[in-house]
């Protein structure tokens, strides 16, 4: 287990939420740890805590490997954790777990729907065994088929629904039975850019239903757009909490990035841009990157600089700053769990691989934020 | 921090308890999910028409390739054979538990089962009890096909309904282990690579194919008592008579070997299913 350097010292953002004692908690997670034994011991959570308020949306942000899950997991009752105690609308999740059960509705990112049963057959079955009686199963499944834009394909297996059909039918299972809180676990990871805006819709209009929303995701775009209220999940621990806004006004608005010919040039490159602003800027083989809070002004004097310096840049984007940067900023490190692994080699080659790789899984992620834009 | 106090409106069917409404819903949850498994053959026809076509295959291969070597004293081969095809027929079938149960585990359908609030008792015995009306199915058409290439069941109908049950309750007990192995296995292709080992020893030394007596003798007491074979011998004493077996034991005494058998499968079986099912993540 890696943990961040000194320097990356978490930013404090302070949740309105927490001080707040007029406000009603609809989940209360209090110092949750789970640590999961193995071959590799993982301390998937490391004394998480958060509140979230009743009927808003709250958006737990992580990488891949975070804990976000397994807090999910811990909450809507199906793992055990090691010690802490979590509660949904007041009830205790390990001691009152059937009665949670019967609050909540949970969609995951594998979307977990029986692909041998048609639409309409995977409602009815979740809402039998949300013991609902008969007769209001077969409305409710009708309901949510047209909710959710699926009354054509309703009796079709679903081998022939597309990736974001899937999911819309996940979430559409998990809300057969009228759930006070719903749980969203990345619940368009691997969605294209369409499918994933008709979910938002979707989930968007939920909320304005009055239902309390945990949603995890990887996606700062994502927690933007949807949740009022963020936390950012790192190694099992909540680094910062605060409103989309408030992190955002944090990290700066843009990240400028510089692609050069070779590693001497980006270095160069480097120590230009640290010129820029607030941010420090971040070399990584031949990409030498900062963030900044006014995007084309900084490029202008970025570009005057490098003219000055005599480099001549291959290529040169503005981009919405990913998950990635928000890390970078609240950690000092990145993202990814592997990059511990492998940057004690200290091979130039291999992290180019890895940064080039790392780009292409967001590119296919957001394919808007990481676009050209200069 | 504030502890919420709140009077979240509770659905009153799925939060009234005690014993009796606790079983209801053990049985009515059972229902749903057999169903669904059910659904999910008539659903994938090419699944249920392998499952009906190895074992049809092996009923060729036996009655008129390997069968003309093979010497039967008491009853035609094929009459000695149809038994033994029945029961390995549903043995190849137990495997199909594990199968579905780690395909459940590794979509995440599991995962959505143990957040609903359902019997947690139901996911392993909807599996198992759909895998037992499907045995049914299959055991009827391998009748059929028997009779078709010269099977001549001698001891009547309800003896023969016996036989039928007896494999059944047998291949119950099966699917009960192989849901454990399922359980266990990481995705369904590892789930079925884990079960045959497991099942092929089982019906290939047995009675089930050749007389025993043709077997070396250090091989013989392992193949005539193991479960498989006790329950392939007393299905044969009670669909062609007890002669058949070529033993010189009675139906009764192969009845009650296969019965004891099964009975301790499931004792041993049934808790550790449920432990994995319990523990796994």
């Amino acid at each position: 287990m890696r943990t961040p350097p000194a320097t990356g010292q978490p930013i404090a953002i302070l949740a309105a939420t927490r001080r707040d004692s007029n406000m009603t908690n609809a989940i209360e997670v209090h110092d949750l740890r789970k640590t999961f034994k193995g071959k590799r011991e993982v301390r998937a959570l490391d004394g998480v805590s958060f509140a979230v308020q009743e009927g808003t949306v709250f958006g737990l942000l992580g990488p891949n490997g975070s804990g976000k899950t397994t807090a999910v997991r811990v909450l809507t009752t199906i793992l055990r954790a090691d010690s802490g105690t979590a509660t949904v609308l007041g009830y205790d999740v390990q001691k009152k777990a059937a009665l949670v059960r019967t609050l909540i509705g949970l969609a995951g990112q594998y979307a977990a729907v029986d692909e041998n049963l048609t639409g309409r057959e995977n409602l009815q079955m979740v809402g039998n065994l949300n013991h609902l009686p008969r007769d209001v199963v077969a409305k409710r499944a009708v309901e949510l088929l047209t909710q959710f834009n699926l009354s054509d394909a309703g009796d079709r297996p679903l081998k022939t629904y597309s990736g974001g059909m899937r999911r819309r039918l996940d979430l559409a299972a998990a809300l057969v039975a009228h759930p006070t809180v719903l749980f969203l676990d990345e619940p368009t990871t691997g969605l294209d850019p369409q499918s994933r805006n008709d979910l938002w819709e979707v989930i968007e209009r939920l909320v304005g239903g009055g239902t309390t929303v945990l949603l995890t995701t990887q996606y700062l775009e994502e927690a933007d757009r949807l949740a009022s209220t963020l936390a950012v999940i790192d190694h099992g621990r909540v680094i910062a909490e605060g409103t989309p806004e408030s992190m955002k006004a944090d990290l700066g608005a843009t990240v400028l990035e510089v692609g050069l010919a070779s590693i001497d040039d980006a270095a160069r490159t480097g120590t230009v841009l640290d010129t820029l602003g607030p941010h420090a800027a971040l070399v990584n083989g031949t990409l030498a990157e900062v963030t900044v809070d006014n995007g084309p002004q900084a490029a202008m004097i970025a570009l005057r600089a490098l003219d000055a310096e005599g480099i001549a840049p291959q290529t040169f984007n503005l981009r919405e700053p990913s998950l990635d940067d928000v890390f970078l900023s609240l950690t000092g490190h990145r993202s990814e769990a592997e990059d511990a692994a492998v940057d004690d080699t200290g091979d130039p080659d291999s992290r180019r691989r890895r940064r080039k790789r790392r780009t292409e899984q967001l590119e296919q992620a957001l394919p808007v934020a990481t676009g050209e834009l200069a | 921090m504030t502890t919420a106090t709140l009077n979240p409106p509770v659905p009153a069917a799925a939060h009234s308890s005690g014993p009796m409404s606790n079983l209801r819903w053990l049985l009515s949850d059972t229902a749903t999910l057999t169903r669904r498994n059910l659904l999910a053959v008539t659903r994938i026809p090419e699944a249920l028409f392998f499952s009906t076509v190895q074992p049809i295959m092996f009923v060729l291969l036996f009655r008129y390739v390997f069968g003309g070597a093979i010497h039967t004293d008491a009853t035609s081969y094929v009459n000695y054979l149809m038994p033994g095809i029945f029961v390995q027929t549903v043995a190849f079938g137990s495997v199909s538990t594990s199968i579905g149960l780690a395909e459940d585990l590794q979509k995440g359908l599991i995962e959505r089962f143990r957040a609903l609030p359902m019997s947690r008792g139901a996911v392993l015995l909807g599996r198992t009890t759909a895998d037992l009306i499907r045995n049914i199915f299959v055991i009827v058409v391998m009748t059929v096909v028997g009779l078709l290439v010269g099977f001549r069941p001698t001891t009547g109908v309800i003896s023969y309904i016996g036989g039928v049950l007896l494999i059944l309750f047998f291949a119950y007990a099966l699917s009960w282990g192989f849901a454990i192995v399922g359980l266990s296995a990481p995705n369904s292709e590892t789930a079925q690579v884990m079960s045959f080992p497991l099942i092929f020893p089982l019906t290939f030394i047995s009675a089930a194919f050749v007389p025993l007596s043709s077997m070396p003798s250090w091989l013989r007491g392992f193949a005539t008592y193991q479960p498989f074979s006790v329950t392939v011998s007393a299905c044969r004493s009670l669909m062609v008579g007890a002669a058949s077996t070529g033993t010189g034991k009675s139906t009764e005494f192969w009845l009650w070997q296969s019965l004891a058998w099964t009975v301790v499968l499931l004792a041993v079986f049934i808790p550790l299913a449920i432990r994995k099912y319990r523990t796994r993540t």
